[in-house]
């Protein structure tokens, strides 16, 4: 298979902001009604006139909306930036993509890091649940404020892919195309449960106080752990192996407890690096937002997609166990029972739930082609 | 795979195509790159899906468009509503099925009609290297040797119509080729491969 050369990225782009226009009321799915919302997002590439090309892209729970390019002075690009650019797989030559960071979390949309008017202080845990609903609703404001009608795709991994599920199933109408990566349809009892311990990692680290903890010290200690035990769940036993080993960072053990083995050293690094980006506070928020999440009618999956008109390209990984390719194939069976088009690919690889940030040649192949047959069917409808 | 064969290959596309009503739904069960697909949607106008066990295959035909399923088929059946195709296609894919009774079933059961395409065990060739060989055959439409062959399953044109009459199947219609074209003659005896159109009573 020929592929294209990929011409250079997207180049400098910044972060923009909605704001809910004053008097307007954001409901939530508990029936809080948020009096402020702001969003944080980015667009890439151009609404056509028809404004049929556009693609909403959903980050996962530690991204933000910097999914490509790169920001005024930063070394690194968005988050995913291998696969949004031009003559990349969401090509910005030919569709106009949005991604926006979600309520709930800390990189710029309403949170518990937010300032609360009425107490000129941030929300701390006064910061109401959200749930995958209510992330997809703000996202809707986002998108309707922007022209939009329907989405050509809504794409996303890990929770990402969450937020585009329920997208299909909440505002079936407005999504033409979905692209679900590495995830699934419900939290299960195991993924509850990692997130449990994160949660109470954090919950236990005497500087959290109850969430309100702003103006002090940050409960980094527990944060880092809780980030240490979701790393461990995004990578394979096998490429765990292969990157560490039992490899030391000295020359023999030392008998002590220190940082010896390279494994430790890594999930420590990565631990410490996460804390310096990430709110405690987000963090308990969007892992019970994932814990809530179970797209079930009655009990039943094929229920919920009951109706739905969307294509759908659902993707998996071999070795992710955190959320494995059987979810997956629930989810397409559903479809399938439902009558609905969908692609599915197992993608083999090494790299466990980080996949889909690192295989980005075996994606391309796939969004690329569908978005593009996608779009061309849509022209031939009109 | 040799030019010749790739050429039969191409025939049998084509008779399958003539045997399919324009814009139906189709399922290809093993569809492989998805040319058979690809043919139907274009010259026929279906709207079709298709089930793959290869990784690379699943590429090809995302590439061309086409919607499928990476599995295996056994499991791949199951995953239909009743009636939900107007044809269910194992084009050269039944003899790697694990329970061929059963996947028959299961494709009447959501699909109106099912198109069979198999290799003919029992044609001249290969009773010949059998009989004066002392060897299992190795033919075009089986070229296989027995350590590296998939195929779990070996049939002749007679076995599988004994196998409809005695399964209550109605053949609807049936088209025998050699690697040239088609045989009209003694076709368990000639033919090297068969396409049978098939339905429940």
């Amino acid at each position: 298979m020929s592929e294209k050369p990929q011409k250079d990225g997207i180049g400098i782009v910044a972060t923009k902001y909605f704001n809910l226009p004053e008097g307007e009321k954001f409901v939530l799915e508990s029936g809080i009604k948020l009096l402020e919302l702001k969003i944080a997002y980015e667009t890439y590439g151009e609404l056509n006139d028809r404004k049929d090309n556009a693609v909403l892209i959903c980050h996962a729970l530690s991204g933000d909306a910097h999914a490509a390019g790169y920001h005024k002075g930063d070394k690194k690009p968005g988050w995913w930036d291998e696969m949004i650019g031009p003559g990349k797989a969401f090509d910005t030559d030919k569709y106009f993509v949005i991604c926006a960071n979600v309520i709930g979390g800390c990189k710029g949309s309403s949170g518990p890091n937010s300032i609360d008017t009425v107490t000129g202080k941030p929300y701390g845990l006064g910061f109401p649940i959200v749930s995958m609903k209510d992330m997809v609703n703000a996202q809707k404001k986002l998108v309707e404020v922007l022209g939009i009608e329907k989405l050509l795709a809504v794409s996303g991994g890990s929770m990402g892919g969450m937020q585009a599920l329920q997208w299909t199933v909440s505002h079936p109408d407005m999504v033409i195309s979905c692209i679900p990566v590495a995830t699934t349809y419900k939290h299960s009892a195991q993924q509850i449960a990692f997130d449990e311990v994160g949660r109470q990692a954090i919950m236990a680290d005497p500087t959290w106080e109850g969430g309100d903890y702003y103006e002090k010290a940050h409960p980094s200690a527990g944060l880092s752990v809780a980030r240490m035990i979701g790393h461990i769940t995004y990578m394979s036993n096998g490429s765990m192996e292969k990157k560490f080993g039992r490899m030391l960072k000295k020359e023999k053990l030392g008998y002590e407890f220190t940082t010896e083995f390279e494994v430790e050293g890594y999930l420590r690094y990565r631990g410490d690096s996460f804390v310096k980006r990430f709110d405690a506070n987000s963090y308990l928020y969007l892992t019970k937002a994932m814990d809530y999440f179970d797209l079930q009618k009655d009990g039943k999956l094929t229920q919920a997609f009951k109706g739905v008109k969307t294509r759908f390209l659902v993707i998996a990984f071999s070795s992710d166990w955190l959320y494995p390719p059987f979810q997956s194939k629930e989810i397409v069976k559903a479809l399938k029972l439902n009558g609905i088009d969908v692609t599915y690919c197992e993608i083999s690889s090494q790299y466990g739930h980080d996949a889909f940030l690192l295989e980005f040649k075996e994606e391309t192949k796939l969004v690329k082609y569908f978005l593009d047959n996608t779009h061309k069917k849509l022209g031939k409808n009109k | 795979m040799t030019s010749k064969r790739k050429e039969d290959l191409r025939l049998d596309h084509k008779i399958i195509g003539d045997m399919i009503e324009s814009e139906s739904m189709v399922l290809d069960l093993g569809c492989g790159d998805g040319d058979l697909l690809e043919y139907l949607t274009v010259s026929k106008d279906v709207k079709g899906s298709g089930v793959e066990i290869s990784e690379d295959a699943i590429y090809s035909c995302v590439e061309k468009g086409l919607s499928v399923s990476h599995g295996d088929i056994d499991s791949g059946l199951r995953e239909y509503p009743d009636l939900f195709f107007d044809y269910v296609i194992f084009n050269q894919t039944m003899r790697q099925v694990h329970k061929p009774k059963e996947a028959i079933k299961e494709a009447l059961r959501i699909g109106k009609k099912v198109i069979v395409g198999f290799p003919n065990f029992c044609n001249l060739s290969a009773r010949c290297q059998l009989f004066f060989g002392g060897r299992v055959p190795v033919t075009s439409s089986l070229p296989y040797t027995w350590y590296d062959t998939p195929n779990l399953h070996f049939l002749s044109i007679k076995d599988f119509q004994v196998f409809c009459d005695t399964s209550d199947l109605k053949v609807e219609t049936k088209v025998f080729l050699s690697g040239k074209g088609r045989v009209k003659i003694l076709p368990n005896l000639f033919a090297l491969n068969a396409i049978f159109q098939i339905s429940g009573r």
